[in-house]
């Protein structure tokens, strides 16, 4: 019943979820059970890559969320993304236990290095798993309830919006950089060991990542999908359309735009979480402004307002960033800003789109 | 040369020249009576035999100096530092460090042993360079602790009777700084009298001042009191304090206590009129970077993300002139103004009738084309300059500050950016006003149809207006070479504070983009000083999103029909 409503006329995205998942299989096998020295062998570094891309194809999945079905651009979904992403590297770091450099039992080496007496509040409870990763989901939750509480209340949105998400992310990024925080500054949380007990760097653990990140982002599809296809979906592609004309027939726009937008931060939230372990640091960089405009990016180039677009989208746009920068690494950004305009200008649905646009011809 | 002829101990040095000597005093003569213009009259008839008398003194009482004992020495030394002539006071700084050598020539030749290279030196009394085996034969002048220590003050002493004003300024604030014997006090009142420049004079006076203060009888401290109040060096202040606090006087004491609150009200004023010029430089750079956006964002309704790079191309600009025409710093920062703005113009009117002009009424499209442009301009420079910073140097009247006071300086780069700044400003309200590019700008946005209609063609309008916008940040450019690297993230550092400016003023109003600028770089100003830089910015970044919630539109919201789309 359910499966039928998420997945009728959505050609595209079973047949996404089928690649998606047919991946899932594959990777581990090719990585686990095919011998080294066969060409169908696909090696670690293949599956951490693919593993972060599926992390990148849910934050993407987040971004669609609010910007093609409800019309909110956020360019600052990197700062929900990141927050995860800190909230799981703070449970990696206290993993480390005495392993770190200065050997220290409780604090992590830059912490010693700053002579800190004792841990930071923030940082207790982040040696167990499960509130490490109920923070990952909890902190951007919560930081989106009150932004968008803000924001949505006083009607800001469009243009405003994108731009003080910027600065949102921007005063993040500024905030990480400083020592004071506590959050390992400019060097960021890196130098994992353990993860669960198991090492962060062994091929198993990297294939249980990889794996979670798959079943996360399918997760993440049917939900977004459950979501559009629900009445509240509807609600929130009549206010992307008319949001004054919603109002008036009176709904509380900024009620549906607020939950979808907490929904959207704690999708963004949990990519991070996945994708810390996976790259093995976190540091202020992720909240670099570009980072966001570059997520909004992958949406774009997938296709806005089809939810499978994003992941193909952010799959993409990262595999020719992956394969460029090998290449060409002179030309990456000529290649990204050409993207970027090449895209708005002429194909405003994406890759998607062109199939879509065909179908639509036929019929 | 000041009063040669009374001092006894120079009547006592003086020698027959020899003919050496004598040449060399014809070289010096003219030089000296080149920068000594303020000889007091009655000092001798003006015949180069009478100088010529005085001359050879001090140049035989140079030779003097590795004679004798060391009290010898000390009296050579005092002669000297009271002949203010301008090689004095190298000659007892070399003497004081153990750097002045003596070759054992008869008479001996002076050297100056350089303080970084022990095998060069100069001479002494000629200035020429000595060869490296002369100074390697030649021995040090001895000094002893108790000599060095006069030495030092005569050394400063002798830059007080120099005949240039800067080096007098700066010796007398060392004096200041130091203290002085009360010995030196009649040499210092004897000076006051002759003393014609008038901050030399203020410092000769504060300088007297301290030093009565401490061993003057109490008519002598009072007068030093009120002679203090207006001083707000901090040596003079702590002198001030100290006869606040431990005067015998109490007349002193009370007069001294109400110069220290005159001083420190004094102060306060100044350390707020400094923070505040600081915020309104950085807000005139705030400004300026904004500027362009205001009519970009502003006016047209692009969210124009590649502004900083125009920004950068400006910048840029300013480097490649400077390249072209090195020696004349001046000129290329001159020329550089108009340059940056037709490229940076050029590269605008090709982005809008390349890509921005089919994307109008779509916002967030032209936020993410913008973007990519902004990319590729950044990565056009990597590739056909370099990744790294350019240098662009500023010219002389860009460097150094201007000091008021010593608590308040201002340097002179901020100063002609703020003016700068100020003239962009008004130039833009002027073209937008007075012109009818201006006309039609303000025409087509506020109802395009209706001024097509009229027969305005929009498409050039908004060609121009881009332009526009994009020169400005280009011209913004120029001024932001003199402050920051120029390289190809340089940009990437304005755009988010440029955005911040133009939401925070108000979209549409270019008064709101300058009280905006203004208004958030003397807010930043004036929370650095309390919690550092970084913070400050991060606090100011939360007021805009606090601000923005509060009104949606900004200081100054476009009202009428222009606000409605």
């Amino acid at each position: 019943m359910l499966t039928r409503r998420l997945l009728t006329s959505d050609w595209g995205g079973t047949f996404v979820l089928g690649l998606l998942v047919a991946m899932l299989i594959a990777v581990p096998i090719a990585n686990l059970v095919v011998p080294p020295d066969s060409p169908y062998y696909l090696s670690s570094y293949w599956v951490a890559l693919l593993g972060k891309f599926l992390t990148f194809a849910l934050l993407a999945l987040a971004i669609d969320l609010i910007w093609g079905y409800a019309g909110i651009l956020s360019l600052g979904h990197g700062a929900f993304f990141g927050l995860g992403g800190y909230a799981m590297g703070m449970y990696l770091t206290r993993q480390i236990g005495d392993q770190g450099v200065y050997g220290h039992p409780v604090l992590p080496d830059f912490m010693v290095f700053l002579s800190y007496e004792e841990l930071p509040w923030f940082w207790l409870g982040f040696d167990m798993f499960w509130f490490a990763l109920l923070m990952a989901m909890l902190v951007p939750g919560l930081l989106a309830l009150v932004f968008g509480w803000l924001a949505f209340r006083s009607r800001v949105s469009g243009v405003y919006f994108a731009i003080i998400t910027q600065a949102l992310v921007f005063a993040l990024m500024l905030a990480f950089f400083r020592n004071e925080m506590g959050f390992g500054g400019n060097n960021g949380l890196t130098d994992f060991k353990d993860i669960l007990g198991f090492p962060v760097q062994a091929r198993e653990t990297r294939v249980a990542l990889f794996l979670a990140s798959g079943i996360a982002v399918i997760l993440g599809y049917l939900a977004c999908r459950y979501i559009v296809t629900s009445r509240f979906g509807r609600v929130l592609i009549a206010v992307r359309d008319a949001e004054d004309r919603t109002r008036f027939s009176g709904y509380r726009v900024d009620h549906y735009k607020l939950w979808v937008f907490v929904f959207s931060a704690v999708l963004a939230g949990i990519a991070g979480a996945l994708y810390v372990p996976q790259v093995g640091i976190i540091n202020p960089g992720e909240f670099s402004p570009i980072r966001s405009i570059e997520a909004v990016l992958w949406v774009a180039v997938g296709g806005r307002g089809s939810l499978f677009g994003a992941i193909v989208g952010a799959f993409a746009v990262n595999g020719a960033k992956t394969w460029f920068t090998v290449a060409y690494p002179m030309f990456w950004l000529f290649a990204l800003g050409a993207l970027f305009v090449l895209v708005t200008l002429f194909l405003p649905r994406g890759i998607v789109g062109l199939f879509r646009r065909r179908r639509e011809g036929e019929s | 040369m000041i009063r040669s002829d009374t001092s006894p101990l120079r009547q006592r040095f003086r020698r027959t020249p020899s003919l050496l000597t004598g040449f060399l005093l014809l070289l010096a003569l003219t030089a000296a009576a080149a920068d000594a213009p303020e000889q007091s009259p009655g000092h001798g008839p003006a015949e180069p035999q009478a100088e010529a008398a005085d001359q050879p003194s001090v140049d035989t009482l140079i030779r003097e100096l590795p004679a004798g004992n060391f009290n010898d020495r000390r009296r050579v030394a005092e002669a000297l530092a009271e002949a203010g002539d301008p090689r004095v006071p190298e000659i007892l700084a070399a003497l004081a460090d153990g750097r002045l050598l003596a070759t054992g020539d008869d008479p001996p030749r002076i050297v100056i042993r350089d303080a970084d290279d022990r095998e060069a030196g100069t001479d002494a009394i000629s200035g020429e360079t000595v060869a490296a085996e002369v100074v390697a034969d030649a021995r040090r002048v001895p000094v002893h602790n108790p000599l060095r220590n006069a030495l030092r003050s005569l050394e400063a002493v002798a830059s007080v009777a120099d005949a240039r004003p800067e080096r007098r300024i700066r010796s007398l604030s060392r004096l200041i700084r130091d203290g002085v014997d009360d010995d030196l006090v009649p040499f210092l009142e004897e000076r006051l009298e002759t003393e014609d420049d008038p901050q030399a004079r203020d410092l000769l006076k504060t300088l007297l001042a301290v030093t009565y203060l401490e061993t003057g009888d109490e008519d002598a401290r009072l007068e030093a009191v009120a002679t203090l109040r207006e001083s707000l060096l901090p040596e003079a202040r702590r002198a001030v304090a100290a006869a606040a606090a431990e005067d015998p006087d109490e007349r002193v004491r009370e007069a001294a206590m109400e110069a220290v609150e005159h001083a420190e009200s004094r102060i306060r004023f100044f350390r707020f009129t400094e923070d505040l010029f600081f915020g309104l430089s950085a807000g005139s750079v705030l400004l300026l970077a904004a500027i362009g956006l205001a009519i970009t964002f502003g006016v047209m309704g692009v969210i124009n993300m590649a502004h900083g790079e125009l920004i950068m191309i400006g910048a840029y600009t300013t480097w490649f002139i400077q390249t072209l025409i090195p020696g004349a710093l001046s000129t290329s920062i001159l020329l550089a103004i108009p340059a940056a703005f037709v490229v940076a113009g050029l590269v605008g009117i090709a982005m809008e009738r390349g890509v921005i002009q089919f994307l109008y009424g779509r916002p967030l499209e032209t936020l993410l084309a913008t973007f990519g442009i902004s990319l590729i301009l950044q990565q056009a420079v990597r590739t056909l300059f370099s990744p790294l910073n350019r240098p662009v140097s500023s010219p002389e009247w860009l460097s150094g500050s201007l000091n008021i006071n010593p608590v308040l300086s201002l340097t002179w780069s901020r100063i002609y950016i703020f003016v700068f700044a100020i003239m962009v400003f008004v130039a833009l309200i002027l073209v937008m006003k007075k012109t009818s590019l201006g006309l039609k700008v303000r025409a087509v946005a506020q109802n395009r149809p209706m001024a097509r209609a009229l027969g305005v063609r929009t498409g050039w309008v908004d060609a121009l207006t881009f332009g526009l916008g994009a020169g400005l940040a280009g011209v913004a450019g120029v001024a932001l070479s003199q402050l920051t690297n120029v390289g190809p993230n340089m940009g990437q550092a304005y755009i988010i504070d440029s955005f911040m400016v133009v939401v925070f003023g108000g979209v549409g109003n270019l008064w709101g983009t300058f009280v905006g600028a203004m208004g958030l770089g003397v807010m930043t100003k004036f929370i650095e000083p309390h919690v550092g830089a970084v913070l400050a910015k991060i606090i100011v970044l939360i007021f805009i999103i606090l601000f923005i919630q509060k009104r949606p539109r900004g200081l100054f919201p476009k009202k009428g029909r222009a606000a409605e789309n």
